[in-house]
């Protein structure tokens, strides 16, 4: 069991429903995400290229954040999805230092915190906030171990990137370009 | 043109736009965990060297320094946690890949071990004070104590040089060990911090030495470190120049950004090339208040930490 996201950047409208879905869910504090929505503009007037990106934590096969950790609090919990131990936390920052992403954050309780792929949802059965909420349905959420699966199925017809690959994180959020 | 930007209107406190997480508390402990570990590998090297009666100020005077920086600086880390309640799960387990828990650890044997050796050489050290101790001789325990330290000073030093060694090199190596901050991620930060470190160290030893020939020895030592430390700082700018887009931009904070005249200007003119001027010339027997020097390569290594932590914090990989 591997668990990706694949994002469709050419059906993104960029409108942010999977932020607030996911505030909503994981009652993230006012004034904090886990999610958010980068919009990247190349090019020069006129011929310019806009890219819209739902990002998040990448959950990183290499990931920075739980080599640092002093304490085990952030760890690799079933299907390579990083997770943070509340209770086990020393709110110390270095995980937020070691992150490329910068897809982690102080809550206002102490510990960090951080996107969970809705570890509670899955559990269930069901899909992240973020993908269940997204209009142009331009999210997926799958098991890159089965060679059937939406994502596996996705990465093998399109192109696609991840973010900061030279970073040499192995992130697990793919983008459909 | 390139241009990227959070649509969603992220803004989360002491993330956007540039990491705020550690502040001046880590930078302050970073100095005093190397001026510690400084003072007790000389204390530790020189006592084992025999040289007791030379350098009583290494050896012995300067041993109350480490356990209250040591102290301070542990104050301070705590201080910055966010979690604080929590800080024993540190010590639950030990992460071999996380610097901060190596770090952990050593203060843990480090510090008490700080304290037992400025213990050991209390009465030595302060004789005037001898007067004021009669509770000490009445309580039986701590005189046993205090006699079976001494006769295992041997083995507390050879335990120091290794331990002090590891804080003075863990201090740079836990900000180097973060790719996502291309600025920290250059190995030489750990021997830099450490050769920094002892130069702070030989810096207050000189200080607080009354002994003409040993603050003789400790400027030429001093002189010493300093000029490793300048060939590092010269490796480490040389490895941005020749490194990735992402350590180039780091660079540029350092050399013609927003801290240039706080690294050239107060760490390395001041802190080490002035310094470094002054001690040659006393080398050359002119007279120069010793005070200048040291004082001026220990604010210099203070500074030297606060620039680090904050510009290394601004730097970043973008994508």
């Amino acid at each position: 069991m591997r668990y990706a996201m694949v994002i469709d950047t050419l059906k993104c409208v960029g409108c942010s429903d999977c932020v607030v879905a996911c505030q909503t869910e994981n009652n993230i504090p006012h004034g904090y995400c886990r999610d958010w929505i980068t919009e990247a503009v190349s090019g020069s007037y006129p011929n310019l290229e806009l890219e819209l990106r739902s990002e998040r934590c990448n959950h990183c096969d290499n990931a920075p954040c739980v080599r640092c950790c002093p304490t085990g609090a952030s760890h690799i919990a079933e299907g390579g999805i990083v997770l943070v131990t509340p209770d086990k936390c020393i709110g110390c920052g270095a995980c937020i230092e070691s992150c490329p992403y910068d897809a982690r954050y102080q809550h206002p309780d102490g510990y960090v915190d951080k996107c969970t792929f809705c570890y509670h949802r899955l559990k269930k059965g069901q899909l992240p906030a973020c993908v269940s909420v997204c209009p142009t349905k331009c999210m997926y959420f799958g098991d890159l171990d089965d060679p059937n699966s939406d994502v596996s199925q996705l990465l093998k017809n399109r192109t696609y990137k991840t973010l900061a690959p030279e970073a040499g994180t192995k992130p697990h959020v793919f983008y459909l370009t | 043109m390139q241009e990227e930007l959070f649509t969603s209107g992220r803004n989360i406190p002491n993330i956007d736009p540039s990491l705020q997480i550690w502040h001046w508390p880590i930078s302050l402990y970073l100095f005093l965990g190397g001026l510690a570990a400084g003072i007790l590998f000389f204390a530790a090297l020189f006592y084992l060297l025999g040289k007791e009666k030379e350098y009583p100020t290494a050896v012995k005077t300067a041993s109350i320094v480490p356990p209250i920086a040591l102290s301070i600086g542990i104050m301070a880390l705590v201080y910055d946690l966010t979690h604080p309640l929590y800080t024993w799960q540190l010590y639950t387990t030990f992460r071999i890949e996380s610097p901060m828990s190596w770090g952990a650890w050593v203060l843990l044997i480090t510090t008490p071990l700080s304290f037992l050796w400025a213990f050991s050489f209390y009465r030595e050290s302060y004789p005037k004070t001898e007067s004021k101790l009669k509770l000490f001789k009445k309580l039986k325990f701590l005189a046993r104590t205090e006699h079976f330290i001494i006769s295992n000073r041997k083995y507390i030093a050879y335990a120091l040089i290794p331990l002090s060694i590891i804080l003075g090199v863990y201090t740079g190596i836990l900000l180097s060990a973060f790719n996502a901050r291309p600025l920290w991620n250059n190995a030489i930060l750990g021997p830099l911090f450490l050769t920094s470190g002892l130069s702070t160290g030989a810096a207050a030893i000189i200080l607080l030495s009354k002994s003409r020939n040993e603050r003789r020895v400790f400027s030429k030592i001093d002189l010493a470190l300093i000029v490793i430390e300048m060939a590092l700082i010269i490796h480490m700018i040389m490895g941005y120049y020749a490194g990735s887009q992402v350590q180039l931009e780091a660079m540029e904070l350092l050399v013609g950004g927003e801290f240039t005249l706080m690294f050239f200007g107060f760490v390395i003119l001041l802190g080490l090339l002035v310094p470094a001027t002054l001690e040659t010339i006393e080398l050359f027997g002119f007279k120069v208040p010793v005070v200048v020097p040291a004082v001026l390569v220990i604010i210099g290594g203070l500074l030297f930490r606060f620039i680090m932590v904050e510009a290394g914090q601004l730097t970043r990989y973008l994508y």
